[in-house]
């Protein structure tokens, strides 16, 4: 678990990165800390393993305020990884798999075979081994930097827009990859990007933020679009004229309960498919529930 | 043209090249100042080097001070260094020292600062001490940028250990000066040329070295880099010639 009481980031510039931001991650979990550039969200990633310094507040893992442990000894038992995978590139891949484990002493053939068994947990060709990340594609250096973040097993994993500069076919592969390990290893997973489609796909929970790191909202993905919090929420995921503002349209589809539906500007989005007389009851359903909540803000 | 040959046999004269004045003991003086000059000048501008190219500090001190350092008169300085402390051979061992020390050190921090800023933070980021990122991050990555550096000063103090022999010390100097009082331009030519021989021979030994330490992987992206174009220059002449 971390915890990050009323921390606070003044630059010596002036500018506020983060104002007073509170938030407890749970452990085993992936939250994705999503907002544009400029909203502090980075700056409150690399406060984790100590990267940057708070001006104000403190953070702890499990109930350890991380202030009075050793940068460096912090940063190994987390695993960090970034956008340009942030690769070593005069060594080859199965060293900068290993670069912890080495740092700590490990001896270089078992370093190897942890290398090794890593490249697989991360889906790479074990023919890249003795590669350098200059002969690798982005997708192939982000699986490295993914494998360098869990050479340690460490039991958080630090995000910052790791899939940020790959095009979006192998993106796509990259985060379907990641569910795959989160299923499998349940890492406390803190996530940043920018991209609402991408939170909401990885993350158990989304925190959407402002300037500032101001939390606009913070809940699961379904809770996010069922109930935004305001108009900035409503438009950053995009269901007040967005993408996700779906509608059924007056085009009828071939076959018998399916509709075809369109998104905020009038796209089609995709087919919706109904039993007979569903439409109505989910309709009605929404209506009852939509009443209770107008009810519950009149009283 | 008459001038150059008699030079060169000169030089390959077996009767110029041992004996207490010949050629190959003036390449021993010649290399003895310049080998004791650079060291001192390692000495001095690796560490500092390092500690501006690693934090950032000072850096515009040292930009500053190394191009005003270059501008210093080495002549006049010897001269100044002899009437102070008499003639031997620390005058014109600080001389040289003063002449190399900027470009090495400009060789060592522009190495290091030349370096991605990603790459360090991210070897900061998984947990690497500020001395293990200088030592297996910012060295390998920077060093042929500093053997760049060091060539360059050798050259340099190569060129200038010539002046020992104004100050009455040996050195391939002692061939030039001799020819121009003895108005024996055939030796001094000689003397010239063999100073630009020892010259290139250096110079092209630490081009081998700074080739040799090029990282792997740098040195792979490189000549994959050189390959591509390789293969667009072909196509390109192709275009031209349809066109």
């Amino acid at each position: 678990m971390i915890e990050f009481i009323t921390v606070s980031k003044l630059y010596p510039g002036g500018t506020l990165a983060v104002d007073e931001f509170s938030l407890v991650i749970p452990a085993h979990k992936t939250v994705v800390l999503v907002g544009s550039s400029g909203c502090g969200k980075t700056t409150l990633l690399r406060m984790i393993n100590r990267m940057e310094a708070p001006t104000g507040g403190s953070i702890e893992i499990d109930g350890e305020d991380i202030s009075k442990t050793n940068p460096v000894s912090l940063r190994r038992r987390i695993g960090y990884v970034m956008q340009n995978s942030g690769l070593l590139p005069h060594r080859k891949v199965v060293d900068n798999i290993a670069t912890v484990p080495l740092l700590e002493g490990m001896n270089r053939s078992r370093a190897r075979v942890l290398a090794l068994e890593l490249m697989e947990t991360v889906g790479l060709e074990a023919n890249l081994a003795d590669r350098y990340p200059s002969q690798l594609s982005g997708g192939q250096q982000q699986r490295v930097g993914v494998a360098r973040g869990l050479a340690t097993d460490p039991n958080i994993l630090l995000m910052d827009e790791p899939f940020g500069a790959v095009d979006p076919i192998v993106r796509s592969d990259l985060q379907l990859e990641l569910l795959r390990l989160q299923r499998e290893l349940g890492k406390t997973v803190v996530f940043v990007t920018h991209d609402i489609d991408e939170a909401f796909l990885l993350g158990d929970e989304v925190v959407i933020l402002e300037k500032g790191a101001q939390i606009a909202q913070k809940g699961s993905p379904e809770q996010i679009l069922a109930r935004p919090a305001s108009e900035f929420v409503a438009d950053f995921v995009g269901t007040r004229k967005g993408k996700r503002r779906l509608s059924l349209s007056s085009q009828p589809a071939d076959k018998a309960g399916e509709f075809v539906v369109v998104d905020g500007t009038g796209r089609p989005a995709g087919v919706l498919e109904l039993e007979p007389g569903e439409l109505l009851g989910a309709a009605s359903k929404a209506r009852s529930v939509s009443d209770k909540t107008a009810q519950a803000g009149d009283a | 043209m008459d001038f150059i040959l008699q030079a060169i046999a000169f030089i390959f004269d077996p009767q110029n090249l041992f004996g207490e004045k010949g050629i190959v003991p003036r390449l021993g003086e010649h290399l003895l100042y310049t080998g004791i000059s650079m060291a001192i000048a390692l000495v001095i501008a690796i560490p500092l080097g390092l500690f501006i190219g690693h934090t950032g500090r000072g850096r515009n001190v040292a930009v500053a001070s190394t191009s005003s350092f270059r501008a210093v008169p080495t002549f006049g300085l010897l001269l100044y260094f002899v009437l102070l402390n008499g003639i031997g051979l620390w005058p014109v061992v600080a001389v040289l020292v003063i002449l190399a020390v900027p470009p090495l050190l400009a060789g060592i921090y522009s190495g290091l600062l030349a370096i991605d800023r990603r790459t360090i933070d991210a070897a900061r980021g998984v947990g690497m001490t500020e001395l293990q990122i200088l030592r297996k991050v910012e060295i390998p990555l920077a060093l042929p940028i500093v053997i760049g550096g060091i060539r360059n000063a050798t050259l340099q103090v190569i060129a200038t250990a010539t002046i020992a022999a104004y100050v009455g010390l040996g050195g391939l100097g002692r061939f030039i000066i001799e020819g121009l009082a003895l108005h024996d331009f055939v030796l001094a030519l000689a003397g010239a040329i063999l100073v630009l021989i020892l010259a290139l021979i250096v110079d092209l030994a630490l081009a081998g070295i700074q080739k040799l330490v090029l990282p792997a992987g740098v040195a792979q992206s490189i000549s994959g880099r050189s390959r591509n174009r390789d293969r667009k220059f072909p196509a390109g002449l192709a275009q031209l010639r349809e066109g």
